[in-house]
């Protein structure tokens, strides 16, 4: 089947969870991304039952500093 | 109150847009932003403000200017070296605008503070660089029904979001709680080029000048991501589940400001 990972469509075998597809995109942090499935956030704890389906547009969310370091440090 | 011919001729390039006018360019000078964290994102946020004439500038930072600084945070020089940031930033933002009044703040943000601080400002800039202090903004903002741009760096890498009060998700609706210290990447491990800050900082002085100036479409509801390696740009459709945030929902479960890691943060001397 075919979806969208952050904007590149792939093909992909079907069946494909988010937990596995956190994997095969090599994401940083997996236990601190988010995830949207068709604009819809996918629940942190639902990456191994959230199954994808042909078409579906995956983007992965990352956390992300900033400028300056010391606020609050 | 008119404009006097040194500020038409100021901000004359402001005036010929149909956008701005004197009319908008009135209002900039009659708002008031408020920057925190003097560092990579908001130096060129800073510097981009105080030239457009935003009439009062506020800069929130505890920190003095390291030699570190200098490769990204445009606003302070080699001679600025242990002056406190917010100090240099004003001397920088003074010497470009005398229009602009800037407002000091060399403490760190709490939730003692912060909404004391907020209370008198149009729109918020996010340019920190700790999760702590991102969400203590965020939570604050929506508790106080204030505007503001969040943004983070690091690498080749950045992203943005604005917030507008009942106008879309807040940060929280994204990220629903900071990750354990040193469970991401920061800049100072991971490092940062220099030139991002510029980017993404005054993409963000972008929004607060549309913000103010009541012109255009606000990242209100999406994430722009910039990766600069690949020379791309992205904007996220962010989802928007008013039932689900716990600070900005219609049901919140955080009503009171929350200090992450403080207790970890004592005593560290950092």
């Amino acid at each position: 089947m075919k979806i969208t990972v952050a904007g590149v469509q792939k093909e992909v075998a079907d069946g494909l969870t988010v937990a596995q597809l956190v994997i095969d995109e090599n994401v940083e942090t997996p236990q601190y991304v988010t995830v949207t499935i068709n604009d819809e956030f996918v629940e942190s704890g639902a990456f191994e039952s959230t199954v994808l389906h042909d078409g579906d547009s995956v983007e992965f969310l990352y956390f992300m500093g900033g400028g300056q370091y010391g606020i609050n440090e | 109150m008119a404009l006097t011919n040194e500020q038409i001729e100021r901000y004359s390039r402001h005036i010929i847009l149909k956008e701005v006018g004197a009319k908008g360019q009135k209002k900039l000078l009659n708002a008031k932003v408020l920057i925190i964290g003097a560092g990579g994102l908001g130096a060129p946020a800073a510097l981009y403000l105080a030239a457009a004439g935003v009439g009062t500038i506020g800069i929130a930072d505890a920190d003095e200017v390291d030699l570190s600084n200098l490769q990204r945070q445009v606003i302070h020089a080699t001679a600025d070296i242990g002056k406190p940031k917010v100090e240099s930033a004003r001397e920088s933002m003074e010497a470009i605008n005398p229009d602009v009044k800037v407002v000091t703040y060399h403490e760190f943000i709490t939730s003692e503070n912060i909404l004391d601080i907020i209370k008198d400002y149009d729109f918020i800039l996010d340019g920190t660089d700790n999760f702590p202090a991102k969400f203590l903004i965020n939570d604050a903002c929506v508790m106080a029904k204030k505007p503001f741009s969040h943004a983070g760096i690091i690498r080749f890498k950045g992203q943005l979001m604005t917030y507008v009060p009942g106008e879309g998700p807040c940060y929280r609706c994204v990220f629903k709680e900071p990750p354990p210290k040193d469970a991401v990447p920061t800049c100072k491990q991971a490092g940062v080029i220099g030139a991002m800050g510029g980017v993404i900082g005054s993409l963000q002085a972008m929004e607060a000048v549309k913000y103010i100036i009541g012109q255009g479409k606000l990242l209100t509801g999406s994430l722009l991501t910039y990766d600069a390696l690949n020379m791309d740009f992205r904007k996220i459709t962010l989802p928007h589940d008013t039932s689900k945030c716990p600070v900005c929902g219609s049901n919140p479960t955080i009503t009171k400001l929350i200090d992450y890691e403080q207790a970890e943060c004592e005593g560290t001397g950092l």
